[in-house]
């Protein structure tokens, strides 16, 4: 069998999905029990190579791995060889050299991790590559939704913010028709990706509208650290026309956001009370389906 | 050379039957009698391995309740997180739910299995009994006892039929077919 890589959600079949969702189910099971961890990958060891700052992703990676009994060696980019100017391959494969069965890649460059699951033996899952994708988040915000609906086929889910530099959004635009999940898209003009016009997907400029029947509301962070070029007049104009508020949401609208969250910019800090407020639930959700992941890239041969 | 070699008996299948119809019936209540034995010892719960385990146990559920006029409680183990074969096997194993409606903690619990061969499946029901807390003891009842393969040191405590195979055969148990069949296969 070949080996099992997540480049992306572009790359998944609808059948792997919905496996991974069963998978995750079992593991939710799981976090639930007293020991809180099965031996599932006992003797396996994940290397989790981070080039760009995580908090959760990291972190959920890192307790999945260990939730399945398997050892995780973290790297980071600050402090190693690649100040010496040791290439990404290079440092992969030393780390390979080590003993790895997987590696967890988050990287700013588009295309990190399909290049390194092209050139190493072993299943490479991406954990974001630049503005491209970053599927274990949509599996995961979708996941929290099947939690929360029974179900994730049929549901609406608007998403609010920066899409033009959002992998996460990518990864739902792929992620909606496998799943048969209805998307609607708000953003300023200057934050949507001009090709996105022509999917089919309707996209709005204001957030009233954008939310108005939805079923789910997953709102972005403004990603200042990508922005080459100013694409809003400022945080205060962004936050007065895009910020997501109580009286925007119905009661039974879910509210997510895949973090980290700036308060007060894309999001009024009254939500944090919403009690629809799902935000958390992705967190576990992230463990979860982590887990399936690496249970599925690993646990056939 | 009986089989292979292109011959018209290398498309025969080989079958043979354990036991079918009634008798398998009875055979369940004759376990069901030598487990309620044990509940004079104290209260006793089943878990039935899943999938065919769970299947099995609910059958001796039924015929434990009529015997005891009272309710025994069962759950449903799912081992394959357990197993000492994963990443081996090309095929990806995906577990059913485990649902035990009791603490295993300080319990009595009958283990129940449809098919027992190797030993590998009842260790891994062991150890996933251990995450779950610690059980006063453990037995072991199954329907079908492949004696002699065994890999581990377990023996069951209750068994339906005790027969040989040869590690190619397969045991097909369809309890809840009409007629009920156990079956050994060839290949």
């Amino acid at each position: 069998m070949a080996k099992r890589d997540l480049v992306g959600i572009r790359e998944l079949s609808s059948e792997t999905i919905h496996l991974l969702y069963e998978l995750a189910d079992r593991f939710w099971g799981v976090l639930e029990t007293p020991t809180r961890k099965v031996p599932a990958l006992a003797g396996k060891a994940v290397g989790l190579l981070f080039f760009e700052s995580s908090t959760r992703t990291r972190w959920s990676f890192d307790l999945a791995a260990k939730r399945l009994g398997a050892d995780t060696v973290a790297f980071s980019a600050a402090g190693s060889s690649l100040d010496k100017g040791e290439s990404l391959l290079d440092t992969a494969k030393n780390l390979l050299a080590m003993g790895l069965d997987a590696i967890v890649v988050r990287h700013r460059v588009v295309g990190t991790a399909h290049f390194l699951a092209q050139r190493l033996p072993v299943p490479v899952i991406n954990a974001g590559d630049g503005t491209h994708e970053h599927p274990t988040q949509a599996l995961l915000d979708t996941y929290t939704l099947r939690r929360h609906f029974g179900r994730v086929e049929g549901l609406t889910l608007t998403i609010v913010g920066d899409l033009f530099h959002s992998r996460v959004a990518l990864s739902h635009l792929h992620l909606a028709p496998k799943v048969g999940l209805r998307l609607r898209l708000c953003a300023p003009p200057s934050l949507v990706p001009p090709l996105w016009y022509g999917l089919g997907w309707p996209i709005y400029h204001e957030v009233e509208k954008a939310v108005r029947g939805a079923d789910a509301i997953l709102v972005l962070r403004m990603q200042r650290e990508r922005m080459q070029r100013p694409a809003i007049a400022s945080w205060e104009e962004y936050a007065r026309f895009y910020q997501v508020r109580p009286e925007h949401l119905a009661s039974g609208q879910v509210l997510l956001h895949p973090g980290p969250i700036n308060w007060g910019v894309e999001l009024d800090g009254r939500l944090i009370d919403w009690p629809h407020n799902r935000i958390l639930d992705q967190v576990q959700a992230g463990v979860a389906i982590r887990m399936a992941v690496l249970y599925w890239a690993l646990g056939a041969s | 050379m009986l089989l292979g070699g292109g011959g018209v008996l290398s498309l025969r299948v080989v079958e043979r039957v354990v036991a079918q119809g009634e008798l398998i019936g009875r055979t369940i209540q004759r376990m069901a009698a030598q487990i309620a034995e044990s509940f004079v010892e104290g209260s006793w719960v089943l878990v039935g391995i899943q999938a065919r385990g769970y299947a099995f146990a609910q059958r001796l559920q039924k015929a434990l309740e009529e015997l005891l006029g009272r309710a025994v409680p069962l759950g449903g183990l799912d081992v394959t997180f357990y197993r000492d074969d994963i990443g081996r096997s090309a095929q990806l194993k995906v577990p059913h739910p485990s649902q035990l409606p009791f603490s295993v903690e300080g319990t009595s619990i009958w283990l129940i299995d449809d098919v027992l061969w190797t030993g590998r499946t009842v260790r891994a029901a062991l150890e996933a009994l251990r995450d779950l807390g610690r059980p006063a003891r453990v037995r072991l009842a199954v329907l079908v006892d492949r004696r002699g393969h065994r890999e581990l040191p377990i023996a069951p405590d209750c068994v339906g039929y005790s027969i040989d195979t040869t590690p190619q055969e397969k045991v097909l148990v369809s309890i809840d077919n009409d007629p009920p069949m156990i079956l050994v296969r060839y290949g």
